[in-house]
């Protein structure tokens, strides 16, 4: 019990806490405008629309804002030190080494997929695949207000790649990761010598497909295997298309757009599908090659 | 209290000190904006959802507001600090023990660094919840990422100035992910193949050299002192001159309800 709260108050982990609480207040916030913009025939924000003078209304709130701000930093900044370890040494190894904390849920990817994947084509993902936001999304209601019904679909993605995929990540990375990343709950010891038997294999291996041969050389079957698993699993997106392209919304989206969209959501979903096989199956690699695994 | 007030400002003393008066018009409150350098960012009128906290969450102004707090407290603490392995460490202690005010500027810049992160994501989140990335704002909300982007390295550069045990590691582990770019990196797909080996891969440019050493240290300085705020103060010049290109904050006007 000790242990949570030395997580918790550890200085660099208090804005995580804050991170926690203002996400769910504002993802609360959020849907509870649009559903009751949703009950409304006119929106909070079209009731509010008459224009006003900037100086004082909205001048005013940014003073009162950079007052409240100002106060709670100063505070804080008073209260709490910002932390100062030991000097650096490059031959001294903490256990665990962790990233700034906005970078642990790249740093609990690496568990699920090899550096190249996890810290490089799923970040760079990330960064192309927001920008390219505005240009997938083709439905044009809800520009400028809240609403629920009428964008269910871009706010339920949303929200699993922010919620999900990102903030909670972030949380499980720093109260429930300790000594060899090894999962620990926030209220257990770490135990630094904890031994966890290495019991990974890979998916074919489930199918009874060894992976490599006895004279360790790379299996064919299996590779063919995990080639088949990796490219049907993103062959989805084009089955989808073949089954569905004469929908309405398929149609808007047109070809180019719709690739692109798949080609992301399926990237992303590929993250909670590793996470799953790995928790619940013990799986290392979906496809071993002689170049990369993934 | 209005006739007290009148007499107030018809009195020799207040006459003799603001030398005429100032009427309430719309006229000079226009003028307070377009007539102030700083304030003319603003347009002069704005719809009243704007000045909502409901509907903004001012998320972010008060990312900028926090970006100036950095850049001041900032600049403070660069009189303080020397950017060489030998000096840094020093320097952090002789911060946080001797200067007067040293450990509240020091941490101000801290809280404020991880608190800007974290507004950063909310004013995302707020901006997609009301679809105000929709058109004509599509190009904004790119720059928008890419300030996320900036945020983000300027937070992870600044982590390893300390040069403390925790600093140190943490560039280490967020660093040693660019050993395995592919075809850039030597541990990356493809990466040996091309010639990639740890003295001359992308992980080698970033921290000159081959582990996390001095020369990471400065460059990871003026990464984060120079390059990098002048190319988000570029960034967010061209992300405000949008909003009021593309018509001001977003609204429930035109497409959509109305």
């Amino acid at each position: 019990m000790q242990n949570i709260w030395l997580l918790v108050s550890k200085p660099d982990n208090i804005p995580i806490v804050g991170l926690l609480f203002l996400v769910i207040l504002y993802t609360w916030w959020g849907f509870h405008r649009g559903l009751k913009n949703d009950r409304q025939d006119l929106s909070e924000e079209a009731r509010l629309s008459e224009k006003i003078q900037v100086w004082p209304h909205l001048v005013r709130v940014e003073f009162l804002a950079t007052l409240f701000v100002m106060v709670i930093l100063v505070f804080w900044s008073f209260l709490i030190d910002a932390p100062l370890e030991e000097a650096a040494n490059p031959t001294l190894t903490p256990n665990p080494s962790k990233a700034p904390w906005y970078f642990l849920g790249l740093q609990e990817m690496l568990v699920y997929f090899d550096p190249w994947i996890a810290g490089v084509v799923l970040p760079t993902l990330i960064i192309v695949g927001l920008i390219a936001i505005p240009y997938i999304d083709v439905n044009e209601k809800g520009n400028g207000y809240y609403t629920y019904r009428e964008r269910k679909w871009a706010l339920w993605i949303y929200c699993l790649g922010f919620i999900v995929l990102w903030v909670s990540l972030i949380v499980l990375g720093t109260f429930w990761r300790g000594p060899g990343w090894y999962f620990f709950f926030p209220w257990e010891n770490w135990d630094t010598h904890r031994v966890v038997a290495l019991t990974n294999v890979d998916l074919s291996e489930l199918f009874g497909i060894p992976t490599k041969n006895p004279d360790t050389s790379l299996n064919p079957v299996a590779f063919i295997f995990g080639a088949v698993v990796v490219l049907g699993y993103f062959s989805l997106g084009l089955i989808y298309w073949l089954r569905k392209k004469n929908s309405e919304i398929l149609k808007k989206l047109g070809p180019v757009r719709y690739s692109v969209t798949a080609m992301l959501f399926l990237c992303m979903m590929s993250l909670p599908i590793k996470m799953v096989l790995r928790i619940a199956l013990n799986v290392k690699y979906v496809w071993v090659t002689p170049w990369f695994n993934i | 209290m209005l006739k007290l007030r009148d007499k107030i400002q018809q009195s020799e003393i207040w006459k003799s000190i603001f030398r005429h008066n100032y009427q309430d018009t719309n006229r000079n409150r226009a003028l307070q904006i377009v007539d102030n350098v700083f304030l003319h960012l603003h347009p002069v009128r704005i719809p009243r959802h704007a000045t909502n906290i409901g509907f903004t969450w001012g998320m972010g102004g008060i990312t900028f507001l926090l970006f100036l707090v950095l850049t001041i407290t900032g600049v403070i603490l660069m009189f303080y600090y020397r950017p060489a392995a030998e000096y840094a460490y020093d320097d952090m202690k002789y911060l946080m023990n001797d200067v007067a005010f040293g450990p509240l500027i020091r941490n101000m810049h801290r809280w404020a660094a991880h608190a800007m992160v974290i507004t950063v994501m909310l004013h995302m989140f707020r901006v997609f919840l009301t679809g105000s990335y929709k058109p004509p704002r599509q190009f904004n909300w790119g720059v928008g990422v890419i300030l996320l982007v900036l945020t983000l390295l300027l937070s992870f550069t600044g982590y390893l100035l300390p040069w403390d045990q925790l600093a140190i590691w943490a560039v280490t582990v967020g660093t040693n992910m660019a050993r395995a770019t592919p075809l850039l990196g030597h541990e990356g797909p493809f990466g040996p193949q091309l010639g990639m080996r740890i003295d001359n891969d992308v992980r080698f440019v970033l921290l000159g050299g081959t582990q996390v050493g001095p020369p990471t240290l400065l460059r990871f300085y003026v990464g984060h002192c120079i390059f990098l705020p002048l190319i988000a103060a570029v960034f967010m010049a061209v992300h405000f001159w949008r909003i009021r290109k593309d018509g001001g904050i977003s609204g429930p006007t035109g497409k959509g309800r109305e």
